[in-house]
């Protein structure tokens, strides 16, 4: 068989990566001849399963009280019991949030399956999935050939284009699963940083500060007025996250957020392949900096050498009086 | 409370990318000038177990490696940063293997070395970055697992695990034994460890085996390649020509740049 599973959580809804995700899933199967399935864990998954139904060939809810919100042991083994029925699924497809990367290994395990993150292309080669991923900090780049059935797949899903609706929508099914909650591990808080902002893998302009920003206050006197003005979402690098500036939530880069925004704003970042990792598919990239040899303006399509605690408050300025 | 911290030994990621080089037949990065270095993320583990320690007044910590005999370099700065001991499982086979033979070799050395309560990892090697290595002990210990963990704590016999997540944080209860991963955060900066204490790592014993000594599938373990396989390796080629703003004078720049902007934005 080659079909292609995707697996997503209800709780984000169609976001973009739900989007790159069934994209993602649409296209391999076609080159596999395969169908697109989809099962959607989580509570209050109506809208969600309507929309994906729109794009693929079938769809199973699994919202049994159970599963309504993420639990690591009790998701894992009700995704074991989902994708095992449909064991002779060619590829299962996720996200790259945190649930999705927690599981998807164990996943892999339990299916007799091979596993690979962060991929950025999937395709078949023979009997073989073939996934392109960043290695070495994103300094090279690899593939990586999967050779165990299913190949479990994360991706970096809002790189992917969004698939086209379907004529005939798919099936939509409850599963019937029979759930016992492994109690071993359980959440018991969940704090969201971000109050009821946008998110900022989905935000278009980004304005992202590094460690030559020298201090929390920056950030918020000097970067935030300026992201006001251009409806940015803020951002920064892992040197600032780490010194405690700024939350952790806020870390671009390989081990932190990958964005796609049309515009983002270096700040006073260095540019490392790490952070670089996570804006590389990003539009437009600017940078302003104190030293020209900086590896940031390798990759900025325009940038400023100058110190920015002089180009900011300037910069606002002339953006306030441009959108006049 | 007994804890297992698996440290792997990593080409230097921060050297700039102007100095990497890589082998693309043999699909791997040449050292060149570049270090060994301990994947900062096990270092992060290492630190959180060692806080651990101090705030529940007592606990053995274990460090382990797969890799090469220089790898002993950073078992011995894990002791000297005190960990209590060390053990090296020396890779004579693939340098590179995949995530599977990994945990594999890591769990059969976890259960060779007794029993833990906590079977710690960083959330991903700074060189291949795969990201699986902790999940993966987990199967092959029969565990459950939490990723991207950065403080523990204990509380009536259960570990309270904090740990980041896309939008914030969440706390988790957990009933040992458990594998954790680690992420970084301000708090498990690893500590630097003294001079005479490096000195003194040097004369601690430390335990080496072999993929022999396990009790493992040695021909497939030095193969480690029936999960995945690296087909290709490149240094992708995307420089992008920066155009710096002109002016006499930083308004006139900063002018320049703020109408670049709104080209951008206003476009969208
Ligand atoms: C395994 C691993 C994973 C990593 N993951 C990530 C990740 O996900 N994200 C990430 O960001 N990093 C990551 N890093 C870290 C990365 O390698 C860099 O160390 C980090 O990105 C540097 O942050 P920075 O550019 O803010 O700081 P620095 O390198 O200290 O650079 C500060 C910059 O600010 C400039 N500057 C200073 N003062 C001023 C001023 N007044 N005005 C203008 N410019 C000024 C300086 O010229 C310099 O370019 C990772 C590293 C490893 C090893
Ligand atoms: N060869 C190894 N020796 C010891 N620990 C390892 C090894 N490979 C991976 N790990 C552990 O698994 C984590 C994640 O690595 P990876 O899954 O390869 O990205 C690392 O931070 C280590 O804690």
């Amino acid at each position: 068989m080659n079909d292609v599973l995707i697996c997503l959580f209800s709780s984000a809804g169609f976001d973009k990566a739900a989007q790159g995700l069934a994209g993602a899933g649409r296209r391999l199967a076609d080159e596999l001849g395969g169908q697109l399935r989809a099962v959607i864990l989580g509570s209050e998954a109506e809208s969600l399963a309507l929309e994906i139904a729109r794009v693929s060939d079938a769809v199973t809810v699994a919202d049994q009280a159970e599963l309504a919100e993420y639990q690591p042991e009790t998701c894992l083994n009700a995704l074991v019991e989902l994708c095992g029925e449909a064991l002779e699924a060619r590829a299962v497809l996720l996200a790259n949030d945190t649930y999705s990367q927690e599981i998807a290994p164990r996943l892999a395990y339990r299916l007799g399956g091979s596993a690979v993150g962060d991929g950025v292309e999937v395709s078949a080669r023979g009997e073989h999935l073939r996934v392109s991923r960043q290695v070495y900090g994103g300094k090279a780049q690899a593939v990586i050939e999967l050779k165990r059935r299913p190949a479990v797949v994360w991706l970096r899903a809002r790189s992917f284009a969004p698939p086209a609706h379907r004529e005939t929508p798919g099936a939509i099914t409850r599963a019937a699963l029979d759930i016992k909650p492994d109690e071993r591990t359980r959440i018991v808080e969940r704090k969201r940083e971000t109050g009821g902002e946008a998110r900022l893998e989905e935000a278009r302009v980004i304005v992202s500060g590094g460690r030559g920003i020298g201090g929390p206050e920056p950030f918020e006197t000097e970067l935030k007025p300026l992201a006001e003005l251009l409806g940015a979402q803020m951002a920064a690098s892992r040197a600032a996250c780490d010194a405690g500036w700024v939350p952790p939530t806020w870390q671009i880069g390989q081990t932190g957020k990958k964005v796609t925004p049309d515009l983002y704003l270096a700040i006073a970042i260095t540019g490392a392949s790490q952070h670089m990792a996570g804006i590389s598919e990003a539009k437009t990239i600017a940078a302003i900096n104190t030293d020209p040899d900086a590896p940031i303006f390798k990759h900025s399509r325009f940038g400023i050498v100058a110190d920015y605690r002089q180009v900011v408050p300037l910069l606002r300025e002339k953006l306030a009086a441009l959108q006049k | 409370m007994n804890i297992l911290v698996c440290l792997k030994q990593i080409l230097d990621p921060e050297i700039p990318a102007r100095d990497f080089r890589i082998d693309a037949a043999k699909r791997l990065a040449e050292q060149g000038s570049a270090n060994l270095v301990t994947n900062i993320f096990c270092e992060n583990a290492l630190e959180t177990a060692l806080q651990f320690r101090e705030r529940i007044g007592g606990a053995k910590i274990t460090v382990l490696s797969y890799g090469q005999p220089s790898a002993e370099d950073s078992l011995r700065k894990a002791l000297a940063m005190k960990a209590d001991q060390a053990a090296l499982v020396t890779n004579d086979g693939n340098n590179n293997p995949d995530s599977l033979t990994n945990a594999r070799v890591l769990a059969a050395a976890i259960r060779k070395l007794g029993t833990f309560d906590l079977v710690m990892t960083g959330r991903e090697a700074g060189d291949w970055g795969a990201g699986q290595t902790g999940a993966l002990i987990a199967e092959e210990l029969g565990l459950p697992c939490v990723s991207f963990v950065d403080t523990i704590e204990s509380v009536n016999g259960k570990l309270r695990l904090k740990r980041q997540t896309d939008t914030g944080w969440e706390v988790l209860e957990a009933v040992p034994p458990v594998v954790v991963t680690i992420t970084n955060d301000e708090h498990n900066v690893p500590r630097i460890p003294k001079v005479r204490d490096v000195m003194m790592s040097y004369r601690q014993p430390l335990t080496k085996w072999t993929l022999e000594d396990l009790g493992i599938d040695v021909s497939e373990a030095r193969a480690g390649n029936t999960y995945y396989e690296v087909a290709e390796l490149f240094i992708p080629q995307k420089e992008t020509a920066c155009e710096f703003v002109t002016g006499d004078t930083l308004d006139e720049k900063v002018e320049a740049f703020a109408r670049r902007i709104v080209e951008v934005t206003g476009a969208m």
